[in-house]
């Protein structure tokens, strides 16, 4: 009995963490006390936004990376290394350019030491599986993106793996190829032709991790653990119009932006406070263009995300991304998978270009702490100039290094736009003067 | 000669000047200064060489291609070997890292002619009285010519894997061996065959320069092309020269196109893209390959062979691996590594100081110095005058397609081919016409490698978009406006490499231009070159190392201050697309 349930459980993880070196000081924690259960015969999804830590565990299962804290076992065994029995499709397919179809889902094979004839014979028999027949002897850079992931596909399942790992595999492809894509993967599923035990999917796309998923982790951020889990109990093939389906679809929106008041005074999404605080760069045009949409019929000022994003053809992940920029410049409100524009942000989608030039200005001053701080120095100094260097350092005590590059680049974009200082790029210098 | 190192550095991130450099000049220098103080210990004398004496009968002259050619693919081998090595060592441990780039930097800037003052008299030593310590000699001063571009193409290569492949060939349990093979090697590739061929059009000039070489009171004569033409040169005899000329010229013709063109094409598979692209580089060698069945057979046994090299289940020891995402680095082991490069420069530093010092005062550091400032005069010189004559010229050609590409491979031929074969024709007419020397030897610095300048810029106008071009026009611009607005910083990026690779050709070449002969009559240029060879051919070992030191740090500088802040502001600014 105790045999039987220990080889079901495909994977155990218990506790774990990870944490990243900053630029300076103590460590950056992206995943915190993660549990998470894989039983054979399951498809289990991964929901989050981008850098919820959801393809850190992911990699953490790959034995990419290793755990900070915390226990990863696979069929019982720890995980060090690649396990034996997993095996990956990326997002990026991740083909080797210079083999053939052929040669690529042979390549798994290859490593494990199978002989030559038994190679061919199953890599084929994965190609057929998949759709590629035909294919075989193609390089990818002569392929379509959906027909590059489904080798991709095939060579994951050629090696017969317990658990197929996927990041995000759909997210490069175009609409109605990933929608064929997933498709076409559900029905081997279900037929049970797939040579795999279960299937554990990262994806920051609601609709399909409810299209596809049995369990679906919602992963919060900063730092990234499970939010909630929810069973999809829904039978295959499932529609998206159902409205069992919508319903869904919309209690993990809200879900996913109802924290917003419970966590001051930080704002959901923005990673760290105050100076530290992590800027995304969302240029001013589509923040004004956002605003402008929504304070114009048919939202007047409220719109329900899962809609805006649709009508937009925004992806879950960018339309909180955008949210959030509008909520920490105070332009606008998010809660319970809703948003509501201010008084400031109504106000804004009437000015004249300069007008909005000044309140954004206003906007930056007030709340984004580290654009006053650089008006603040370059006020102060005699020249009216600073070096970014200085700025930098300061930012690489809070976050790392590639966030501190992003931060810089979103505060001199802003601060361009909202004519708060200049920068120049040569001599990598923030200053007052604006050329005339 | 590659830049590709250089990236824009990261907003709010300046350059920083690096200690390493310094680490490794130091250890090239005493690296030098041992051999020749081995050689010295050595108590044989260096005793003249048993060869057939060479000829000038033109019927020789297959032959001699021949040898010549031998060696040129001897030397391109172990400079494939030493890159695989050297590369993936540098790559994949960052301790060796932290040596071994810089001392590829500072190697790249030595002269490469006066390896072979050093290296002949070390490998005559190792096989005394024997051929094969001068043919080592050679190889070695044209495997220095080749390997180190090749090795920092690799090596950048590497380094830049895509994050996606890596972690799928880890997924799918490659092991380090096969990932070397199957992931490393072919991602590398596009990057390592353009550096071979840019490598082997370079080594042309320096298999020539070191078939003939004195050496103190040693001659080394190769039969080869070169040998043949320094014979002439003695012999006053102007039609043997022509004869040696036309066989270059066929024999780099040959090599092109039944070498380099079917790898260029056959490695285009190996470039990463994910889209096919437009101009697909053909070959009718590669295709006369596909095509017969008794060729291809050949290849068979060697595809069989890289197969299973690749295959090999050959496990790194645990201890040696690289922890699964990145652990801590010992402090203790970084440290005990710290000391011993640390030990290791102060040897070599004392011991180049030691050996300097015993016959050599400050007044002849200052007197090379003095003569490196004239020779970098002419350098600069020189560059600008290439500049003036050949930027307009590239850009006129580049803007037409039709004739870019009839001139684009003679331009490229052009570089490839041994100006030292063609000096002879120009002393002739200096010492005809009583031409000063000074002034008049100067050209032959960079008479070989102003093609560089052409053909980078042809590529650059070629590659000016069309749409830019049409705006130009739209906007009237025109005259120096559109040369300055326009054209000008459109091809800048492409400019800086060719004028980058120019001006390294020019201090090598300087060693042999600066002095040159026909029959009896010597004619001696001042500068750091004549200085380099004059010492050569004397034996005095102390003023070769000085004079090799300084132009390697005068290089350096030169690359430093000049060169890469240039190509980093042309990458950053003035990269289009």
């Amino acid at each position: 009995m105790l045999d039987q349930v220990k080889q079901a459980t495909l994977l155990d993880i218990r506790g774990v963490c990870r944490s990243f070196p900053k630029g300076s000081g103590e460590d950056l924690l992206v995943l915190e006390n993660v549990d998470l259960t894989i039983r054979a015969g399951e498809i289990v999804g991964l929901l989050g936004r981008s850098g919820s830590g959801k393809s850190t565990l992911l990699r953490i299962i790959a034995g990419l990376i290793a755990p900070s804290s915390g226990d990863a076992k696979c069929r019982g065994e720890t995980i060090k290394g690649p396990p034996n029995g997993v095996s990956m499709v990326f997002q990026s397919f991740a083909l080797f350019p210079w083999l053939t179809v052929l040669q690529n889902v042979e390549l798994g094979l290859e490593a494990l030491g199978i002989e030559a004839t038994e190679r061919r014979t199953r890599a084929l028999a994965a190609i057929d599986l998949i759709g590629l027949d035909g294919f075989e002897s193609a390089y990818p850079k002569e392929l379509s993106g959906g027909m590059r992931q489904r080798v991709g596909f095939a060579r994951a399942l050629v090696v017969h793996p317990d658990l197929l790992l996927m990041d995000e595999p759909f997210s490069a492809l175009d609409v109605l190829t990933a929608e064929t894509l997933r498709t076409d993967l559900i029905d081997l599923w279900i037929e049970g032709r797939l040579p795999i035990r279960s299937v554990l999917m990262v994806t920051h796309n609601i609709e399909e991790a409810v299209l596809m998923c049995d369990r679906i982790l919602v992963f919060s951020s900063n730092p990234g653990r499970v939010a909630a889990e929810i069973k999809v109990d829904l039978p295959h093939p499932r529609n998206r119009l159902d409205p069992t389906f919508r319903q869904l679809v919309d209690s993990i929106y809200a879900r996913m932006t109802q924290r917003a008041e419970a966590r001051t005074p930080t704002i959901e999404g923005i990673l760290g406070t105050g100076v530290g605080m992590v800027l995304r760069h969302v240029s001013s045009n589509v923040l004004s263009g956002l605003i402008e949409t929504l304070a114009a019929p048919p939202y007047d000022g409220h719109a329900d995300l899962p809609v805006l994003a649709g009508s937009l053809q925004l992806e879950a992940d960018e339309i909180f991304h955008f949210a959030e920029s509008l909520q920490l410049l105070r332009f606008a409100q998010v809660s319970e998978g809703d948003l509501m524009l201010t008084d400031a942000g109504l106000r804004f989608a009437h000015l004249a270009t300069d007008a909005r030039k000044k309140l954004f200005a206003e906007h930056l001053i007030n709340y984004v702490p580290v654009m006053g701080l650089i008006r603040r120095v370059l006020d102060e100094r005699p020249s009216h100039t600073a070096p970014a260097a200085r700025f930098r350092n300061e930012l690489e005590d809070y976050m790392a290094e590639d966030q501190a590059d992003e931060t810089l680049k979103t505060i001199v974009s802003w601060a361009r736009y909202a004519e708060l200082f200049a920068y120049d790029e040569q001599s990598e210098q923030f200053s007052l003067e604006n050329p005339h | 000669m590659t830049l590709l190192d250089i990236r824009a550095p990261a907003l709010g991130q300046a350059l920083r000047p690096n200690i390493w450099d310094a680490v490794a000049l130091v250890v090239v220098i005493g690296a030098m200064v041992l051999i020749v103080y081995g050689g010295e210990q050595t108590t044989l004398p260096l005793s003249a060489l048993d060869v057939a004496p060479v000829s000038l009968d033109p019927a020789n002259l297959p032959f001699y291609a021949l040898r010549t050619t031998m060696r040129m693919l001897l030397a391109i081998v172990c400079s494939i070997v030493f890159t695989f090595i050297y590369a993936a060592l540098a790559a994949k441990s960052r301790r060796a890292e932290m040596v071994l780039i810089p001392l590829l930097d500072i190697l790249q800037s030595v002269p490469i002619l006066g390896f072979l003052t050093f290296t002949v008299v070390f490998f005559l030593n190792l096989f005394p009285g024997r051929v094969f310590g001068a043919e080592l000699a050679c190889v070695f001063a044209i495997f220095t010519s080749q390997a180190w571009n090749m090795t920092f193409s690799m090596y950048q290569s590497i380094r830049n894997v895509p994050k996606d492949l890596e972690e799928a060939s880890l997924s799918f349990h490659l092991s380090g061996w096969q990932r070397f093979w199957r992931l490393d090697v072919p991602f590398a590739m596009p990057g390592l065959i353009w550096n071979t061929m840019m490598s082997m059009s370079g080594g042309w000039f320096f298999v020539v320069a070191s078939e003939a070489i004195t050496v103190g009171n040693t001659t080394v004569t190769l039969p080869g092309i070169g040998s043949y033409v320094d014979l002439a040169i003695q012999k006053q005899n102007l039609p043997a020269i022509g004869y040696a000329i036309l066989t270059m010229l066929l024999v780099i013709i040959a090599y092109d196109q039944l070498l380099f063109r079917p790898v260029v094409a056959w490695a285009d598979k190996f470039r990463f893209e994910q889209t096919a692209s437009a101009t697909v580089p053909t070959s009718w060698m590669l295709d006369l390959f596909r095509r017969t069945r008794a060729l291809r057979a050949v290849i068979v046994p060697f595809a069989a062979i890289k197969k299973a090299i690749s295959n090999l289940h050959i496990v790194i020891p645990a201890a040696l691996r690289m922890p699964a995402g990145g652990g801590e680095p010992s402090r203790l082991v970084d440290a005990l590594w710290l000391a011993f490069v640390l030990a290791v420069t102060g040897y070599c530093g004392w011991r180049a100081y030691a050996y300097l010092s015993a016959t050599l005062g400050p007044s002849d550091i200052l007197s090379a110095l003095g003569y490196g400032l004239i020779t970098l005069l002419r350098v600069i010189v020189l560059i600008a005058l290439a500049t003036l004559i050949w930027v307009p010229i590239g850009v006129w050609i580049g803007l037409r397609p039709k004739l870019a590409e009839r001139i684009q491979p003679l331009a490229q031929f052009l570089a490839a081919f041994p100006a030292n074969l063609a000096f002879p024709v120009f002393v002739l007419v200096i010492v005809r016409y009583g031409l000063d020397p000074n002034v008049w030897l100067s050209p032959l610095m960079i008479l070989g490698t102003q093609w560089y300048i052409l053909f980078n810029v042809i590529a650059g106008a070629s590659a000016f978009p069309t749409d830019l071009r049409e705006a130009a026009g739209s906007f009237h611009l025109r005259g120096w406006r559109w040369w300055i607005k326009v054209i000008l910083p459109g091809i800048f990026p492409y400019y800086v490499t060719g004028a980058i690779t120019a001006s390294g050709g020019s201090w090598n070449a300087s060693i042999v231009a600066e002095v040159a002969s026909w029959g009896d009559t010597h004619l001696t240029a001042t500068g750091l070159g004549a200085y380099i060879a004059i010492a050569t051919q004397a034996g005095d070992f102390p003023r070769v190392v000085l004079g090799i030191a300084i132009m390697c740090i005068l290089v350096t500088l030169f690359n430093r201050l000049l060169w890469r802040p240039l190509y980093a502001f042309g990458e950053r600014r003035l990269r289009l697309g």
